[in-house]
């Protein structure tokens, strides 16, 4: 039995482009996410102290890391889909 | 119509199952989906498939019983995505066939990372089987009025059924659904928990009169304990660990109070308790056990900003006020805890009031001891760094990234998951809280939190919610089995074993795995009764990150990485996680052990397994340079 993929896809242009920012915005989002876990390690009281709409820390910061998420991916989308569309541009001139 | 819903709801997911089995005739289409969904409808399926029966009943009920530290799993279980995003999502595409195994072998075509990376996903799939199973079980036993076994056999042959019929397609629809309803549904809830606002003697609407936990005065005459209330005298007491209760005799029935001393007063205020007598007999509060005397429903306000009464009441409140409210130092919340002892040959389990704080319970610290010892707060960041990398390393999230036809339709299904499993995340806040808040915690077991949330809003809103917590188990149980039947079938038996199979001997052998693994899952799930589902998932994600992640990131970004070096990064990661849970104080509990015997004082492996299991692989990678390029 042959082991292809499931479903076949051409070669990919951007596949060095999309790891590589992939991997810078993996980095900021773990640097975020590593500094909410040593704020609660190392300064707990600060995650009841009211930061804004009469909530704390904790719950901005919580809330902030998922809204986050869904922005820094959406960024890493268009960012993906701009070039993969120039590269696909590339091709078609060549 | 409860019970309607429910079996409207399982009836549709297997005729589902039934209509696409008519379809499934290849390998591909049984363990990919013919690598044909959109990446819309795979995103939720993804959701689907993410959303277990850890984040709805896990979650919302450490939630209920722990304030902010149930959340931190969201946060965590959120964060992972961001690793299969950026780093997982399209390379794995572009390896991998059916499964994960076909990635990390891509490059190798070795036998040893067939054989290891096939156990690990079998093993990774069943750690993650049990919570789904146990949650499976507390869900069907109130709802059907059966016994936790008997649903969680239940739960394990309708999967076998939907599994057995046809596969990854339908497996991927019925996430579809259920994610999607998910997220409406508990929505629904959500915007119900703000409408009805808080109060101090939340009555469910007016649908269940709130109990007031009586309060008497107490003096010590003579060395003797006294009631100012005469009718009660005093028939023993215990102390454990500080707490102190006593034992009040009223009418010839015995009840357990908690004592407070506090200025040279004393306060015995009523708990709730249950008694398992030497000669089999049980008791709850004071009276036969049966199906209508059980643990009332806990979880309350005693003061809302300083207020109590009926003067305290808010009426409806927005999203933030909501939070504000309960996390300010002047309210206070009625959480329970749960202390046990024996008493002259009986097992006494006491629910005890424990009025906590709003700031407290608002931040990490009530679960994970964050300003504990060391160890205590070396167990918090190993769980925080098992959620965050485990996410991108479980097998049943990996396998769906076959099911779209291109890499790009990968990324672009992980931002839409992001999308609805983020927003899901942010209203278990709210449904956890909402339980806490509206007294429908359930002492025994804080699973079923946001279901009785639901109840608490009428039957029909607890129907449809018991029915989408139900699909949410059937449907991660499906996907998971899928995984391990690839594991065996399509890894173990045709790549690692090299038996020629045909295309339909290869998903009859998918199937007959299929079953075996749902029969071990079921048993598992009978074993495991009682504990905390999203605590269950959690070492899941421990395994899975200590096990495949450093794999799958080294084979990405190092290109001396060795397939001996894989292979024995895969076996050390899984040991060393496996035997840290093993002898960890949580399953030495769990087996009826003292905790504070266990050899190794952290629950969560992650924090010494995951660097290890990196450490192994770039050590083996680097003594085996010379060989594999000589092989080459």
């Amino acid at each position: 039995m042959l082991h292809e993929p499931a479903a076949q896809s051409g070669p990919d242009a951007s596949a060095d482009y999309k790891a590589n920012i992939g991997v810078w915005m993996f980095l900021l989002y773990a640097a975020i996410y590593a500094a909410f876990v040593a704020i609660n390690l190392l300064r707990p009281l600060w995650m009841e102290k009211t930061i804004m709409f009469g909530l704390n820390l904790a719950v901005v910061y919580g809330f902030g890391l998922i809204a986050f998420a869904l922005v820094l991916a959406l960024i890493y989308n268009h960012m993906c889909g701009l070039h993969e569309a120039d590269s696909k541009a590339a091709e078609g001139k060549n | 119509m409860a019970i309607a819903i429910f079996l409207t709801f399982v009836g549709l997911v297997l005729g589902l199952s039934f209509y696409f089995a008519a379809k499934t005739k290849s390998a591909s289409g049984y363990f990919a989906a013919g690598g044909q969904i959109h990446w819309a409808v795979n995103g939720i399926a993804f959701a689907g498939d993410y959303l277990s029966a850890a984040s709805f009943l896990g979650i919302c009920g450490m939630i209920a019983t722990a304030g902010y530290d149930g959340f931190l799993y969201s946060i965590g279980y959120l964060a992972g995505w961001m690793v299969a995003l950026f780093v997982v999502a399209e390379p794995m595409k572009r390896l991998g066939k059916y499964t994960f195994t076909d990635a990390l072998d891509a490059k190798f075509n070795s036998r040893g990372i067939k054989l290891a990376a096939a156990i690990s996903t079998l093993v990774v799939s069943v750690f993650y089987l049990i919570p789904q199973m146990v949650g499976a079980g507390v869900l069907v036993e109130p709802l059907l009025g059966i016994p936790h076994y008997a649903g969680v056999i239940m739960v394990g042959a309708i999967v076998i059924t939907i599994v057995a019929t046809a596969g990854m397609t339908s497996t991927t629809y019925v996430q579809f659904i259920k994610g999607g309803m998910l997220v409406v549904f508990s929505t629904i809830v959500c915007i119900a928990v703000l409408y009805r606002g808080l109060s101090t003697t939340p009555d469910q609407g007016g649908r269940v009169p709130f109990h007031e936990y009586k309060t008497i005065n107490a003096s010590e005459v003579k060395g003797k304990l006294v009631t100012e209330d005469k009718s009660f005298t005093v028939a023993g007491g215990q102390e454990v660990k500080g707490a102190k209760f006593v034992k009040l005799s009223a009418g010839g029935i015995e009840t357990w109070w908690a004592r407070y001393d506090k200025d040279g007063k004393i306060t015995l205020r009523e708990t709730q308790y249950s008694v398992a007598k030497a000669d089999g007999a049980k008791l709850v509060n004071g009276l036969p056990e049966s199906k209508e005397n059980q643990p009332r429903l806990y979880g309350n306000l005693e003061a809302i900003k300083g207020k109590t009464g009926p003067e305290a009441s808010t009426g409806k409140v927005g999203p933030f006020e909501f939070l504000s409210i309960l996390g300010d130092p002047e309210t206070r919340i009625n959480r329970w805890k749960t202390v046990k002892f024996a008493d002259n040959g009986d097992k006494v389990t006491v629910y005890a009031p424990n009025v906590t704080p709003g700031n407290k319970l608002m931040r990490p610290g009530l679960k994970f001891k964050v300003e504990g010892t060391p160890v205590q707060r070396l167990d918090f960041l190993s769980l925080m760094l098992a959620l965050f990398l485990g996410t991108a390393a479980l097998p049943h999230i990996l396998i769906r990234y076959y099911t779209v036809p291109s890499p790009a339709c990968a990324r672009k299904s992980t931002i839409v998951a992001i999308a609805a499993i983020g927003f899901f995340y942010v209203l278990t806040m709210y449904m956890g809280l909402g339980a806490l808040v509206n007294s429908v915690v359930n002492p025994l077991t804080d699973n079923m939190s946001a279901p009785l949330l639901a109840r608490s809003f009428g039957t029909f809103l607890f129907a449809i919610i018991s029915a989408i917590a139900f699909a949410t188990v059937l449907g991660t149980v499906s996907g998971l089995i899928i995984a391990a039947s690839g594991a065996v079938a399509h890894d173990l038996m045709d790549r690692y074993m090299q038996i020629d199979f045909t295309e339909k001997q290869k998903v009859r052998a998918g199937k007959i795995a299929a079953f075996v693994v749902g029969i071990i899952a079921i048993i598992l799930g009978i074993i495991f009764q009682g504990m905390n589902v999203s605590f269950l998932v959690g070492l899941a994600f421990a395994v899975a990150a200590s096990a495949n992640l450093p794999s799958i990131i080294m084979l990405l970004f190092w290109k001396k990485t060795t397939a001996k070096g894989i292979a024995a990064s895969i076996v050390t990661g899984m040991v060393s996680a496996i035997g840290i849970i093993m002898f960890s104080p949580s399953i030495y509990e769990k087996f009826g052990l003292d905790p504070a015997t266990a050899p190794i004082p952290l629950d969560n492996p992650g924090i010494f397994s995951i660097p290890l299991s990196f450490l192994v692989l770039v050590v083996v990678s680097l003594l085996t340079q010379k060989k594999e390029q000589a092989a080459a």
